[in-house]
Formats: C-alpha cells, sequence, structure tokens
C-alpha cells in the first residue's frame, strides 16, 4: 500500500502523502464492477466515483443494486470482475486498514437484541480512536429517551437514527448510508438529512442510497441513478433535471381554445397542445416571459386560467424516461 | 454539535482495548439473558442440589476412594454440565441470533478484528465459566463435597472441553438458521445430559452403547473431571485426547464453514 502510495505522490512525509490523497483523489472509485449471486447478475459493470467531501446519492429501485453496490465498497463482497478503491484501498485485501476509517449504516439490524440504545452506542464508540462524544451524538439525534430500552424495543424510526449514530461515532472519513431514512416520519427525515448536511461541511464524504427522489435532491451534490446492475445516469440534480425533457407550463380554461394565435405570441420551438377537453399544455423553455405572454394571450382572449402552474422537471421525471418505471414500483 | 464536531479523525483503539470492551459487552449480553441462566445457572444447581439429597439413582462410589458421597460423583458431572451449557448451547443460541440480526455482519465493518471478535467471544465465555464454577463449588461443597486431585489437571480439562464445545456450538450458529439453532442446541444439551454421564452413570447403559457414548465430549468431560476430583488422578489422558480430537475437528470445522450473514 505504501508503495502505491508513494508511486503516485511521492513526498517525504506519510502525513503529508495521505492529505494529498485525500484533497485530490477520489473517495470512491469504481470501475466496471460486476457482482452475481449464482445465475442472477446483481451489479452489471458499474462505474461510480465519490469525490472527497461530497454527498452522492445513489437513486434507484429496489433490486436496482444499490446496497450490493455499497457492500462491495464495504468490504462485504468481492468483486467477481471490476475494481473497487475506497479512499484508495481494496475493500477486502485491504479491509484492516479501511475498517477504522469509514462508517458504515445497514439497512438493518446490527446490533444486539438485548443490547440498550446508549450501551451500545458507547461501545461502537470504544473500538475508535478519536470518538465524538456519546452524550453530545445521542442529544443531537434525539435518543436520550430511549436511551436504556433495548433494541428490539425500539421503534424502527429510533433503530434508524442509532444506526446512523454508530456510522458517525468513529468520525469517519467516509460514510456509507444504506436507506437512512426509511421508515423515518419527516420530521427525523429531516433531523437525518440536517445530519448529512453537517457531515459534508465537516469535510466527510457521504455515499447514500435512496429511493426518495426529494433525498436525492435535497442533499445531493451527485446522483447516480442505477437500475439492472448499472448506473444509466449521473450528474448534479440540476444537470438531470435539465437534461432530457423541457420543462412545462399546464393550465387549464374552456375547451377548444384556438392555439395556432397562442404559438404565434410564443417564442420559436415552444410548443403548445391541448391534452383533454380544457387542459393545456405548453412546453418549452419556462421562463417568466413566456408565463406572461400567455397570461396576456388568456386576457386578449376572455380566457380565466383556473388553474396555472409550471411543472418542474423532477429525478422521478427523468427515472421514468430512462427506464420506463416507477421508482418505488 | 458545533461546528466542526465530525471532522474526520478515524481510527481504531488499541486492539487490547477492543477485546476487553467486546468481552466486557459479551458477557453482559449473556447474563442479561433470562433464557441463558437457566441454562448455565439454574439447572446445573438444581440438579446438583436434586440428585446429591434425594436418592433418586445409585451413583457409583468406589471402594478404596477418599471420596463417597453421593455428591462426589454428581459435583464433577454438573461442572462438565455447566461448561456445556455456556460454551456450546449458550454459545450457539446467541451467536446464531447474532447472526440473524446483523451483528457480526455490522461488527464486521468496524475497526474489531474477526480474531479479535472470536476472542472476546472465548473470554466471555470463560469469563462465565468462571462464575459458574464458583457458585457449583460453593453449594457443592455446603453439601459435603471433598474434591481431591490436582486443580491445573481440572482446569486443563476444562479449558479443552470449553475448545471442542465452542467449536461445535460456534459450527451450528455459523451454518444453521438461528431458530434451528436454538432447537438443535437444546435438543443436544438434554440428549447430552442424560447420556453424557453428567449424572446417569455410563454403566447403567448396554456395553455397546457404552462405548460409543463414551467417545463423546461431554463424556470425556465428566469422566475425566471425576477421575481427577472423585479418584484422584494426575491426569486421564484418554480423555485429554478424545477432548483434544473433538476441539480440532470442531474449531476447525467452525473455521472453515461459518459463515457471517
Amino acid at each position: 500500500m505504501e508503495k502505491r502510495l508513494g508511486t503516485r505522490d511521492p513526498g517525504p512525509l506519510p502525513a503529508l502523502r495521505r492529505l494529498t490523497r485525500m484533497s485530490n483523489d477520489p473517495a470512491v472509485e469504481i470501475r466496471g464492477l460486476v457482482k452475481r449471486y449464482g445465475p442472477k447478475t446483481a451489479v452489471d459493470g458499474l462505474d461510480l466515483t465519490v469525490r472527497t467531501a461530497s454527498v452522492t446519492a445513489v437513486l434507484g429501485p429496489n433490486g436496482a443494486g444499490k446496497t450490493t453496490t455499497v457492500e462491495t465498497c464495504e468490504g462485504y463482497h468481492r468483486p467477481d470482475a471490476g475494481t473497487v478503491r475506497v479512499l484508495g484501498l481494496d475493500p477486502v485485501a485491504e479491509a484492516d486498514a479501511l475498517r477504522p476509517r469509514i462508517g458504515v449504516m445497514l439497512q438493518s439490524g446490527g446490533v444486539y437484541s438485548g443490547a440498550r440504545a446508549v450501551e451500545m452506542l458507547r461501545h461502537m464508540a470504544k473500538l475508535y480512536a478519536n470518538p465524538l462524544d456519546v452524550d453530545t451524538l445521542v442529544e443531537r439525534l434525539g435518543l436520550g429517551s430511549c436511551g436504556r430500552t433495548v433494541y428490539r424495543r425500539l421503534s424502527g424510526g429510533q433503530q434508524q437514527r442509532l444506526a446512523l449514530a454508530m456510522a458517525v461515532v468513529g468520525r469517519p472519513e467516509l460514510v456509507f448510508l444504506d436507506e437512512p431514512t426509511a421508515g423515518l416520519d419527516p420530521q427525523a427525515r429531516r433531523g437525518t438529512w440536517e445530519l448529512v448536511r453537517e457531515l459534508r461541511a465537516d469535510g466527510v464524504s457521504v455515499v447514500l442510497t435512496t429511493h426518495h427522489m426529494d433525498e436525492a435532491e435535497q442533499l445531493a451534490d451527485e446522483v447516480a441513478i442505477i437500475d439492472t446492475g448499472r448506473v444509466i445516469a449521473h450528474g448534479t440534480p440540476e444537470q438531470l433535471c435539465r437534461g432530457g425533457a423541457e420543462n412545462t407550463l399546464r393550465f387549464t380554461g374552456r375547451p377548444s381554445l384556438d392555439l395556432a394565435s397562442l404559438l404565434k405570441a410564443l417564442p420559436d420551438g415552444t410548443e403548445a397542445a391541448e391534452l383533454t377537453a380544457g387542459v393545456y399544455r405548453v412546453t418549452g423553455d419556462v421562463h417568466p416571459q413566456l408565463l406572461a405572454t400567455v397570461a396576456s394571450w388568456c386576457a386578449q382572449h376572455g380566457v380565466m386560467p383556473d388553474s396555472l402552474a409550471v411543472e418542474r422537471h423532477t429525478l422521478e421525471d427523468v427515472f421514468l424516461e430512462l427506464t420506463g418505471k416507477e421508482l418505488r414500483a | 454539535m458545533s461546528a466542526g464536531a465530525f471532522t474526520p479523525a478515524a481510527g481504531a483503539a488499541p486492539v487490547s482495548r477492543m477485546i476487553l470492551a467486546q468481552t466486557a459487552l459479551e458477557t453482559r449480553m449473556l447474563l442479561r439473558n433470562g433464557e441463558q441462566l437457566l441454562l448455565t445457572v439454574i439447572i446445573p444447581a438444581l440438579l446438583l442440589v436434586l440428585f446429591s439429597t434425594v436418592d433418586i439413582i445409585t451413583v457409583p462410589v468406589r471402594e478404596g476412594s477418599a471420596a463417597q458421597e453421593p455428591v462426589d460423583f454428581l459435583a464433577p458431572g454438573v461442572l462438565a454440565l455447566a461448561v456445556m451449557s455456556t460454551a456450546f448451547t449458550g454459545q450457539a443460541i446467541a451467536t446464531g441470533f447474532d447472526r440473524r440480526y446483523g451483528v457480526l455482519k455490522r461488527l464486521g465493518a468496524s475497526p474489531l478484528p474477526r480474531w479479535a471478535l472470536m476472542s472476546a467471544k472465548t473470554l466471555s465465555v470463560l469469563v462465565t465459566e468462571v462464575l459458574q464454577i464458583a457458585l457449583l463449588t460453593v453449594i457443592a461443597l455446603a453439601l459435603g463435597w471433598s474434591p481431591q486431585g490436582n486443580p491445573l489437571s481440572v482446569a486443563l480439562l476444562i479449558l479443552l472441553g470449553t475448545a471442542a464445545f465452542s467449536g461445535l456450538g460456534l459450527l451450528m450458529a455459523g451454518t444453521l438458521k438461528a431458530e434451528a439453532t436454538l432447537a438443535a442446541a437444546n435438543l443436544v444439551f438434554l440428549l447430552l445430559l442424560v447420556g453424557g454421564g453428567v449424572i446417569v452413570p455410563l454403566d447403567k447403559f448396554p456395553a455397546a452403547v457404552q462405548s460409543v457414548l463414551g467417545l463423546l465430549p461431554i463424556s470425556a468431560l465428566s469422566d475425566g473431571l471425576r477421575e481427577v476430583l472423585q479418584q484422584g488422578a494426575s491426569l486421564p489422558w484418554g480423555d485429554v485426547a478424545v477432548l483434544a480430537v473433538w476441539a480440532v475437528l470442531g474449531l476447525g470445522a467452525a473455521a472453515r464453514f461459518f459463515r457471517w450473514e
């Protein structure tokens, strides 16, 4: 390992070398990952790069290969083909060097059924050299009221928050969160989002899997949309939402309006259609001027638009267009 | 939390501290479990008291031996039972459910190496055995037990027995489903309690069956302990050999076939 780092950066001090590596190299680099379970191919030639100190959301439906990908990074599975480097290390061959530096939140479980919440967290803290203060973390995640409750009697949300606390207590450089907000109520969900933002602000790299679009849009610097074991789209949420179909404006009025005259008033490249009787859609580059044009056209033609709405293109639409499938199907 | 609280400062604790913390947690989990306490403490203690004070079966007390009371026959067998209940039954059930609840998987992504986790589990078993043996010894002494022999021979037999039972328990926990382990471990406990020379002397069985039963780890441990504690033998090599073979086979198979998920 020293040798490989050395060829990349021949700095004389190990500490300096590591600093250089952390700031320049990706936190995770996956090239052509293939993982099969018997006849089933869970991951099928997947590429993914995670930048240091960023949040990357791996978005996809159940069975897309999200968990297998993340668990391969955590060292649980040996790739059938391709390479995986996490913090520059091979997660299987160099597991002992890697594990102290990553935080892991499994999709479920991971705690003795008879262990009390805070007892388990305190135990995890003892396995690390410079852990976070357990009491502060307990308070931050709202686990104080159930701190003495044994794991099997915690609610699903409390179990999720305990697993999150266990993932960050060792002050890792990189955390993997497998569906961190599954089963959380809206308030707890926002609390988890807030924590993820704090992690990134403090320089921690975060990889999270989700099948909630809003979560990816809210949190992620980059989104990798995966389906049937491959990345089918990758970019910032803005890039992904801009690409493909443009935004639309939808309004309702009386049926059979003269759309030809509307189109004359609109810029080139804009389309207008009556979807069903009295429901109209304008597709194109939707900006304030276009909105004003449509409104004044309505005024000229004595049309009172009962509703007028700009529809933003969401990751949900992107996913539907790319795969023809609903994300949460 | 204040800004900068999560700034990475990753690193593993010293391995000795990890093993100590893991041993303490494993032992607390074991002692907190009521069903486990029934197996490890209450059943051995009850058997000891019941069979020492009530004349249910005649226990063989050899002529010329210094130890002549029923408790002198029973105490070594009950100690062997205590070792089996913790190292085999208790460990199999607990580890089976740890595996089922993803505890082994989660700890596998922590800085704790696997060998350190297994060391901690073994230490936790040994701590529990020390507590069991202390309690059972007090009860047996109160019932008039007069133990003979060399304590070091006793310690060696118990360590070998622990290794043999741990290997078999982990093999079961690492290959079967948690519910199957629960059922099988309890059944095996019951069968070996009856057929392993713990309270029923092996010479009550037909000769053909006897020679097979004598090769069981529980028979070797109870017979070995009896040779030392009742007869004052220095070290029963035959029993030591049987336990050593079981330990090598059990631990070897567990290392080969144990599935962590």
